[in-house]
């Protein structure tokens, strides 16, 4: 999941020039390239439940519509999560498992676990915390002159938070980072470009650093101390949990789930809305005017960005869906970032709107019983971060095309170069 | 008409009435009713409309179905007295019902 290779960047056809039937939405260049919404339009006007017989990670079924993909996500009965929830499956020599991909009873249990942590109640006893440090990054930020948004500001930021909510240790916070994307950007997951051997390392070093841990919050519970209240600590002190560790498929499954989702999702919305208000001018103007527009923009920019573009299922039985006959054990993939632009249940769906009607209804998160956790934590690191942005700034502008990620699940930027003007007295 | 009272966890008190056969999420964003979010907009599938259903009343409710009692358990604010709003009939007997909304909604 490292920069676009240029090698691989030959320009795609139009889409209304290929055979329908060969559509392949699952084509990392689809979104690296940024050529996925015409693709997407295609299909959801024209075959908007979209079987593919051939593609690398197999046969599959897309999912294109709003309606359909709530009519799946919803109906996990009949739609399985398991064995895994991005399109393409583990290399069995590095076999993962987590509690996204479960049924119940097993999920509810091992989310139940760990949910607390990232709690509307708790988040607000961390509000001041996050606001004092993405002051400190914007404060650091150099102005009138070109840097790199995403590694200087969304990891930045995003790595401290994770930091935070597993009490990790700060100064080694980029491991996080590191890992996260070595997790999700193996070619036969996402079409990503991490390499076998580098992406083994990378997780078996997780492991080993989170099992120490674990450990060590195990040895401070056992000492008589108070558990201590992050992600790790409540794995370990939890009845249904405890035993994750003796389970490595388990464990590490886990531990890449609550990295993944409490990085890449919330890393690649800031970009993106940059990115946003960059390009649309006359929204940035609506937000500096009225700042009490941020928390609808906020929900505003997570369905323009939809930071992961789609979830898997697998059918648990024939079942119809738009006409289609979908078969028992028959791959189907929810493209979220398709459905957040269907003009059958969202108006205008390509503009940012950042006063829409409805903003928080969009298929970011999911619905139904997987639905992120995290996502008041997203948005309130969203929201804190442009209140801070506004009174600092009077524009950021981006210079260029931003690099994008090559994969069908993360959708995002690995760098977006951007110029910042202070604000005027 | 049928009345009911949506207390907010400020204490704030909203009186309203609502219509036979229309579900309790809708008779709260009809009326602005803070605290409802509603993002899914009635399909039981975000949990962001929760309330919790005043003791005297709940039998008039009646028990959430599995789907419903699965979206609830992710909120860990739940408790015997919650309900989603949108899986929530109003019917004649529920005339007077008191409704509290959770501090926050997840």
């Amino acid at each position: 999941m490292t920069s676009q290779t240029s090698q691989e960047n030959n320009m795609l056809p139009d889409p209304y020039s290929v055979p329908l039937e060969s559509i392949n939405l699952s084509d990392p260049n689809l979104y690296s390239q940024n050529r996925w919404e015409d693709y997407f339009r295609r299909v959801r006007d024209e075959d908007p439940v979209h079987y593919l017989k051939e593609s690398p990670f197999g046969p599959f079924w897309s999912v294109t519509r709003f309606e359909d993909i709530v009519a799946v996500d919803t109906n996990h009965v009949d739609f399985s999560s398991e064995p895994w929830i991005m399109i393409g499956d583990p290399d069995p020599t590095l076999p993962l498992e987590n509690f996204i991909s479960m049924d119940p009873p097993k999920h509810d249990d091992q989310r139940a676990a760990v949910q607390s942590v990232v709690a509307p109640r708790n988040l607000a006893a961390m509000e001041d915390l996050i606001r004092e440090r993405i002051a400190t990054i914007l404060d650091k930020l150099p102005v009138n002159e070109s840097f790199d948004w995403v590694s200087n500001v969304s990891i930045e930021l995003t790595s401290q938070m994770l930091a935070t909510i597993f009490d990790f240790p700060y100064e080694d916070r980029h491991k996080l980072v590191y890992w996260s994307e070595m997790a999700t950007g193996a070619p036969e997951l996402s079409g990503g470009t991490a390499l076998p051997e580098e992406r083994f390392a990378a997780l078996q070093d997780m492991v080993t650093t989170f099992a120490g841990l674990w450990e060590q919050k195990s040895a401070s519970r056992k000492a008589g101390n108070p558990v201590g209240f992050d992600l790790i600590s409540l794995l370990e002190s939890n009845e249904d949990t405890r035993d994750m560790i003796t389970r490595p498929a388990e464990f590490m499954g886990n531990l890449g789930l609550l990295i993944v989702g409490g990085n890449d999702t919330t890393r690649h919305s800031i970009s993106g809305s940059v990115l946003a208000m960059d390009r649309f001018p006359e929204e940035f103007e609506k937000l500096c005017a009225n700042p009490k527009l941020i928390p609808s923009m906020v929900s505003e920019i997570i369905r323009w960005q939809t930071p992961l573009s789609h979830m898997r299922r697998v059918a648990n039985c024939d079942i119809e869906l738009g006409g289609k006959l979908i078969k028992k054990g028959d791959k189907v993939v929810m493209w979220y970032i398709s459905g957040n632009r269907d003009d059958r249940v969202i108006d205008n769906p390509n503009q940012v709107i950042i006063d829409r009607a409805k903003a928080r209804h969009h298929l970011s998160f999911g619905f139904g019983i997987h639905r992120c956790m995290g996502n008041r934590l997203g948005e309130m690191q969203l929201r804190i971060t442009w209140e801070e942005i506004l009174k600092r700034f009077d524009k950021i502008e981006v210079l260029e095309e931003p690099e994008r990620v090559r994969s069908n699940f993360v959708s995002g930027y690995t760098s977006m170069q951007v110029k910042l003007r202070p604000k005027s007295r | 008409m049928i009345d009911l009272t949506f207390v907010e966890h400020n204490g704030e008190h909203h009186r309203v009435s609502a219509k036979q056969g229309t579900n309790l999420m809708q008779v709260a964003v009809d009326n602005a009713i803070p605290g409802i979010d509603a993002d899914c907009g009635g399909s039981c599938a975000c949990g962001t409309c929760h309330v919790r259903v005043s003791q005297q009343w709940l039998d008039k409710v009646g028990a959430p179905s599995e789907s419903e009692a699965l979206m609830l358990e992710m909120t860990p604010e739940h408790d015997a007295r919650s309900r989603l709003a949108c899986q929530v009939t109003i019917q004649p007997e529920m005339s007077g019902m008191i409704v509290d909304i959770p501090e926050f909604q997840m």
